[in-house]
């Protein structure tokens, strides 16, 4: 049977090496190429028109702008309108990651840490910078939260102080985590079915079992792809919505 | 014991977090079925704090998981 971890294997597809440090260009660099030029090219064709009455294409470029827009309206309020370009984007990222990595024989890029931490600590640092720029050193009071009795304060802060900084951590984790436990589990009902169909006889009859339940998981795993993107948006709304105001 | 006996007893200890993780989906499926039954129109404002209370804690079985994988089949 195939080895179910094999999906994720990084190969170099253009060797590149400068100055010792390895940077061919790998699968996981095409699918990211994919899905920009995808999306790039996707936004610009359907919001060409700028019809009052959208063809197929715009309504679906509309319907993800709202959702996001409505996203941030409800986690930050009106004021976190500024950050739509960003949440967006992490939304659109995200998204077809998990989408294309649905593809049979493609790359998930979401389903490697270094990608996902790479994003979560981009969102950690912004919370950070943007917080300090404009609370300045009130942006601490972001550890006390109001109405705390004064006794327990040396109990809280330093809980709430560790939830801030595991924060990139497991958002991070979350994404790739369900990634990777995704497809493993595809790929290990697939290998049920395979195994099955070789042993011949009334097993490749009890092999449709494995198969058709498969069937069933895909449709999750599109589910989870989805839910996956939008918890990681959604998460990145409610930590910016710190920067944005800060119970004083 | 065996080196290997114990890795996948390991493994084994490792899943014990998907009780909680059971029980707490239970929940939430429960009482956002009671609260929808209840107050039908409240669907749509419910439907988006549901997902993601499922998402985050079904998060949590997934760590759980990828320590049992972790210790079965790299450590």
């Amino acid at each position: 049977m195939a080895n179910p971890i094999h999906q994720f294997e990084i190969t170099p597809i253009v060797p590149l090496e400068i100055a010792g440090i390895d940077i061919s260009y790998t699968n996981s660099a095409l699918w990211m190429t994919i899905a920009v030029v995808l999306s790039t090219v996707f936004l610009t064709m359907a919001m060409r028109q700028k019809a009052v009455v959208p063809n197929r294409m715009q309504a679906f470029a509309e319907m993800l702008y709202g959702f996001v827009a409505g996203m941030i309206r409800e986690n930050i309020g009106t004021k976190g309108r500024q950050y739509f370009p960003l949440i967006f984007t992490l939304f659109v990222v995200v998204l077809l990651g998990n989408m294309l990595g649905m593809l049979p024989y493609s790359f998930t890029y979401t389903s490697h840490i270094w990608v996902t931490a790479a994003l979560a600590f981009f969102i950690f640092l912004i919370v950070m910078v943007i917080g300090f720029y404009k609370h300045g050193f009130h942006f601490f009071s972001l550890f006390v939260p109001p109405g705390v009795p004064m006794w327990l304060l040396p109990l809280i802060i330093p809980i709430e102080i560790m939830s801030f900084l595991i924060r990139p951590v497991t958002l991070s984790v979350r994404l790739f985590a369900n990634m990777i436990a995704g497809h493993i589990m595809l790929k290990v009902f697939a290998g049920f079915s395979v195994g099955m169909f070789a042993a011949g006889g009334y097993m490749t009859l009890a092999g449709i079992g494995p198969m058709l339940f498969n069937s069933v998981l895909i449709g999750f795993e599109f589910l989870i792809a989805f839910l996956q993107a939008y918890v990681f948006a959604i998460l990145s709304c409610i930590y910016l919505k710190d920067t944005v105001e800060i119970a004083h | 014991m065996e080196l290997e006996a114990v890795k996948l007893l390991a493994g084994a200890i490792a899943l014990l977090p998907l009780i909680g993780v059971g029980i707490g989906l239970g929940m939430i499926f429960a009482s956002y079925n009671e609260a929808v039954g209840r107050n039908p129109n409240a669907a749509e404002l419910l439907d988006k704090k549901y997902f993601l209370a499922f998402a985050l804690t079904e998060a949590l079985a997934i760590f759980a998981l990828l320590i049992s994988l972790y210790l079965v089949f790299v450590g």
